[in-house]
């Protein structure tokens, strides 16, 4: 074996560049729990390639993981918290790990991916409700992680947390907070190439986790501007 | 077994949210300091040990670092439960003093034979299921002709670590350097299912308790318990502590109890574990004790001192009781 190939062939085992990737999660607390939404879009690149993909996933019986950026990497992930999940439920013994014991072990587990040069290339938005507390947090692939009552990752960072900023409240009932995260993923739809029209909304309370099937939000293209696009700079050709 | 017995008295009691460990503290000489029976394991674990001391603290220093691993792993207190099965666990594993030799068929591969006795410590405990059921079944001597026979037929192949496995089959299977741990833990601790009280022998057994004592004369401490325990559960935090001492004072057998011989320690909601120092617990057995005397002189004035112990704490039951 020559040096170069050995090169190429240590590099490939490690994570540089991202394939296929989904956009942003977005995480409300509301008045019985938390919601989480997510569109349904993997992105190849600049193609949108796969249009059902599920980024939301239950971990036990208290926490939903949402994740955004590879897709494998994330699948990865949920096969280590199967591992931790069927630990926990062998021990048979009262106790199960809480959303706060999830987010804490996904964090320790990104954060030393990191050190070795090797991410999990991933944003996740952690939720859940145990013992009547919510929880919502999010790490992402470098091991940065925080708690808050919104969280959003990728392009939600810049055009959903000005509006839940604005428009939040303590004691959201779960329409109003649909409604909310309906309205930034609307937005998201519009202005993030990488977003389809075709999300699901999960709830998790204090009953358990429960992922909507998928759907898409109304959407309006009739803009007078949009009808004759080239109206300002007739082009030739 | 016998190591824990002849140590001095721990004892333990929990209520529903309290957990109170006490000890006996006997100093070898006057001008001895005393050994520290009761160890601080996390802010809501504690244990209280009987036995050799030694093997005490290394055990308490195993639960130290779990209790810490998982506190950085999950951000979140270990369960006591798990913490006391991975303690019981860690008494299996360390010491075999068994006279057989167990082979066993390692799993997808073919027919693989390994000699187990001491691989458990390096395999991992996932074995020992198996080598448990042998165990309890067959004899020592049909154990090992059996193994022997099939040692025979098989080439034996690595063994990581220790040792090297003679063709000829002579094996041994007693390690001198290996041990129990002869120690009983007392393993106290508050988690969300509420407050727990375990004894972990050196079996490697391990019961969950309302109250229990071990160590010498802990019988007379556990017939006290036995007669108070049921009101335990729902006893406030100082009825605890003032129980404890009363079943610390039973295995005095007569001796008066000064906090010089005695160590408190206690852990609760909204308490992380700590030791009571010398001072409190003096003041605890002082306004407990105004309470014995009390009681006695209508009843028993000329009784004498040793015999006034038994009464004396029967008849404080009864007011405190109320």
């Amino acid at each position: 074996m020559d040096p170069n190939s050995r090169l190429v062939m240590e590099d490939s085992q490690r994570t540089l560049t991202p394939y296929v990737t989904g956009t942003s999660v977005i995480g409300i607390k509301y008045k019985d729990g938390v919601l989480i939404a997510a569109d349904m879009g993997g992105s190849y690149g600049s193609t949108l390639r796969y249009k059902s993909v599920e980024r939301l996933k239950a971990i036990g019986k208290h926490s939903l993981l949402g994740a955004s950026g590879e897709i494998s990497d994330f699948q990865e992930l949920l096969r280590y918290l199967d591992g931790l999940i069927l630990y926990d439920n062998m021990w048979d013994d009262g106790n199960s790990l809480g959303p706060k014991e999830v987010h804490s072990y996904l964090t320790r587990v990104m954060y030393n991916r990191r050190n070795k040069f090797n991410p999990l290339w991933n944003s996740l938005v952690l939720g859940g409700v145990k013992n009547g507390q919510k929880y919502l947090g999010t790490v992402n692939m470098i091991g940065v992680h925080y708690q808050d009552n919104h969280v959003a990752t990728g392009f939600g960072n810049h055009l959903a947390i000005p509006i839940l900023r604005d428009e939040w409240r303590e004691d959201l009932s779960f329409e109003e907070g649909v409604r909310l995260l309906e309205k930034c993923m609307r937005v998201l739809i519009y202005r993030d190439r990488s977003a389809i029209n075709k999300l699901q909304i999960a709830k998790i309370t204090a009953e358990g986790v429960t992922i909507s099937p998928p759907y898409s939000l109304k959407t309006f293209w009739e803009f007078s501007a949009f009808k004759n696009p080239t109206a300002g700079a007739e082009g030739s050709w | 077994m016998e190591a824990v017995k002849q140590g001095s008295a721990a004892i333990g009691l929990r209520s529903k949210t309290h957990v109170v460990l006490a000890c006996v503290n006997k100093a070898q000489s006057e001008l001895s300091s005393h050994q520290r029976k009761i160890f601080k394991v996390d802010d809501h674990i504690g244990v209280a040990i009987a036995g050799l001391t030694a093997d005490g603290r290394v055990l308490s220093r195993y639960m130290r670092s779990e209790c810490i691993n998982h506190s950085f792993t999950y951000e979140s207190a270990l369960p006591v439960g798990r913490l006391v099965v991975q303690l019981a666990d860690k008494a299996q594993v360390c010491f075999l003093p068994f006279d057989f030799v167990l082979v066993v068929l390692v799993l997808g591969s073919s027919d693989f034979l390994l000699k187990l006795d001491f691989c458990l410590v390096v395999i991992g405990s996932s074995f020992g299921e198996l080598w448990r059921d042998l165990e309890t079944r067959d004899t020592p001597r049909s154990r090992r002709a059996k193994s022997l026979q099939i040692l025979q037929t098989y080439c034996l192949t690595r063994v990581a670590g220790h040792y090297k496995i003679n063709n000829s089959v002579e094996v041994c299977t007693q390690r001198s350097w290996k041990r129990p741990y002869g120690v009983g833990l007392l393993v106290g601790g508050l988690d969300e299912s509420g407050a727990h009280l375990y004894y972990n022998c050196p079996s490697g057994n391990y019961f969950e308790y309302q109250a229990f004592a071990i160590g010498s004369r802990s019988q007379a401490a556990k017939t006290y318990m036995e007669r108070k325990f049921e009101t335990f559960d729902s006893a406030s935090r100082e009825e605890l502590i003032k129980h404890a001492l009363f079943a610390i004072k039973e295995t005095l057998q007569g001796e008066k109890l000064k906090s010089s011989i005695c160590t408190v320690a206690v852990l609760g909601v909204g308490e992380p574990f700590h030791v009571l120092d010398q001072q409190t617990v003096q003041e605890l057995i002082k306004s407990f004790e105004v309470v014995e005397e009390e009681a006695p002189a209508p009843q028993e004035p000329s009784a004498a001192p040793e015999e006034a112990a038994a009464p004396a704490a029967e008849a404080a039951a009864a007011p405190m009781e109320e």
